[in-house]
């Protein structure tokens, strides 16, 4: 474990796992959506469900879709602000079938785009994005990351992997989900190196590439 | 990577000649492919969050499920009365205000975690006010108590959900007790008896949280984590040795931990959080819809 994950990090309490945690999901989130969030729908699911108010653990996913950090001391006054802003969001609770006990599910609504989101805290302030638009995921968001929307179809890997190739970036992981054969599909890459933005704008023009969302939150 | 044992990082500092706090600054700064001057900062970044805290303390906060809030003031004013001594009483005047602070969801310093992240504080704060202590040495302390925790981390776990309040409090009062050592001038073998000390009293401690929340009896034991460390220094200090070593202790916390039934790790579902009038205040709580 990293020095600074035992002396720190500074934190707005009382969780790591369902305060700063859920404040991390919020922030990942909003970048995976990709512009500011007008509307929310929170989800929560099992221990989030049963403690959430005590552990202020709406208050931090709030306060991540809109870019708070953990150690925001804003964070208790979320629901204020995102009125202020015109944020619009509900909470409620649900009941997912093999979810961990700490997972919130996410429809989150901006100016042009949509997406649903279902994420989990694992502890100590990790977090997995377990799905995205109801398609498998699972990444954590530790490395810089890109999420790659496209048709399921032959080549689309190997775009991808000649791109990070020729900008000389190390990928960490590769994995690809799909919802069924010849349907849609995401590709989740996790790199080394950051990637700079003409090479996700020139993916983005790629046939059969329905949309990139890259994440870089480290 | 981070040191597997304390005997390996005591021998490494008799070898080197290096000491303990710089072995542990000169690991993170490679681990993380920075400068060891970028790592001290940081570490000073630490420790100065931790005394806002502490400086921002507000005894008319209370948590938004009510169960904390305003009892470090308590204690404040009837400091000078304490049995244990004035210093004692801004011990755990400083254990509980820093618990209270994070349950109350102010920003805190999670040392390990932010369960325990009273701990370290409510030893460290009263002491530099005390003997006035030099901030650069305040740091190199804090490498020394981060040091041991990651060896912890590294062969037990940090975690209540995985090891139980032990390894929470018992890892805060553990990580305590060797920086105090350090403070005073005790050599490192001295801090490790001092770790020793502190995680063997608390072997065994169960996460038996109130309505699953971080307040009951979190909050209290913060204090017991502090007051350990201190008498366990102070045994360590005077000479007494440990007859098992901080590593083998170390182990045994992490075979406690995995015995622990999942009831008394952080589940609620057994311990204090099973009593009739811990299962009184879960059913009270606010719940989401």
């Amino acid at each position: 474990m990293n020095l600074f994950d035992i002396m720190g990090p500074v934190m707005v309490g009382p969780s790591s796992s369902h305060t700063a945690g859920a404040v991390r999901i919020g922030r990942v989130s909003l970048r995976i959506l990709g512009e500011r969030v007008k509307s929310a729908k929170i989800h929560f699911h099992g221990s989030f469900a049963l403690t959430g108010v005590g552990h202020g653990t709406d208050k931090a996913v709030v306060a991540g879709l809109m870019d708070m950090e953990t150690y925001d001391i804003r964070i208790p006054r979320s629901f204020d602000l995102a009125r202020e802003r015109g944020m619009e969001f509900t909470i409620d609770t649900v009941d997912l079938k093999d979810a961990h006990p700490n997972t919130v599910l996410m429809e989150l609504k901006g100016e042009s785009k949509s997406i649903k989101v279902q994420a989990s805290s694992l502890g100590g302030g990790r977090i997995s994005i377990d799905e995205i638009d109801d398609i498998k995921t699972g990444f954590t968001a530790e490395y810089p990351t890109l999420v790659v929307h496209n048709l399921d179809k032959a080549g689309h890997a190997a775009q991808v992997t000649k791109m990070l190739a020729e900008k000389n970036i190390n990928i960490a992981s590769l994995r690809s989900y799909r919802d069924k054969r010849g349907g849609f599909a995401i590709m989740v890459v996790e790199t080394d190196e950051p990637i700079p933005v003409e090479a996700i704008c020139e993916l983005e023009k790629k046939e059969g590439i329905i949309k990139v969302t890259y994440i870089n939150v480290v | 990577m981070a040191y597997k044992s304390v005997k390996e990082l005591l021998e490494r500092s008799r070898e080197t000649g290096k000491e303990v706090w710089q072995l542990i600054m000169e690991e993170d700064a490679n681990d993380r492919n920075v400068d060891t001057s970028d790592s001290f900062e940081k570490m000073r970044s630490m420790w100065r969050a931790m005394k806002a805290s502490s400086d921002s303390y507000d005894p008319s906060l209370k948590s938004s499920s009510g169960l904390s809030g305003g009892d470090s003031q308590k204690i404040r004013e009837y400091r000078e009365k304490c049995v244990s001594g004035e210093f004692m009483g801004e011990v755990i005047a400083e254990a509980i205000g820093m618990a209270e602070s994070n349950a109350c969801m102010r920003c805190i310093v999670a040392a390990p975690t932010a369960g325990s992240c009273g701990v370290i504080p409510a030893v460290l704060i009263p002491y530099v006010r005390k003997h006035n202590t030099d901030e650069d040495k305040i740091i190199k302390g804090l490498f020394v108590s981060a040091g041991f925790g990651q060896i912890i981390a590294e062969r037990a776990f940090i975690a209540g959900a995985l090891g139980g309040c032990q390894a929470e409090i018992g890892s805060a009062s553990a990580m305590a007790a060797a920086m105090l050592v350090y403070l005073q001038g005790g050599s490192p073998r001295q801090s490790a008896s001092a770790l020793a000390f502190a995680l063997k009293s608390l072997l065994g401690l169960v996460c038996d949280p109130v309505a699953g929340l971080v307040e009951v009896p979190c909050v209290k034991r913060n204090v017991i984590g502090a007051v350990n460390a201190i008498t366990s220094a102070d045994m360590a200090l005077a000479g007494i040795e440990t007859m098992i070593p901080a590593d083998e202790v170390i182990d045994a916390m992490r075979e406690v931990g995995i015995s622990m039934p999942s009831s008394l790790r952080e589940t609620a579902e057994g311990g204090l959080a099973a009593t009739p009038t811990g299962i009184e205040i879960a059913e009270k709580m606010p719940r989401l819809k």
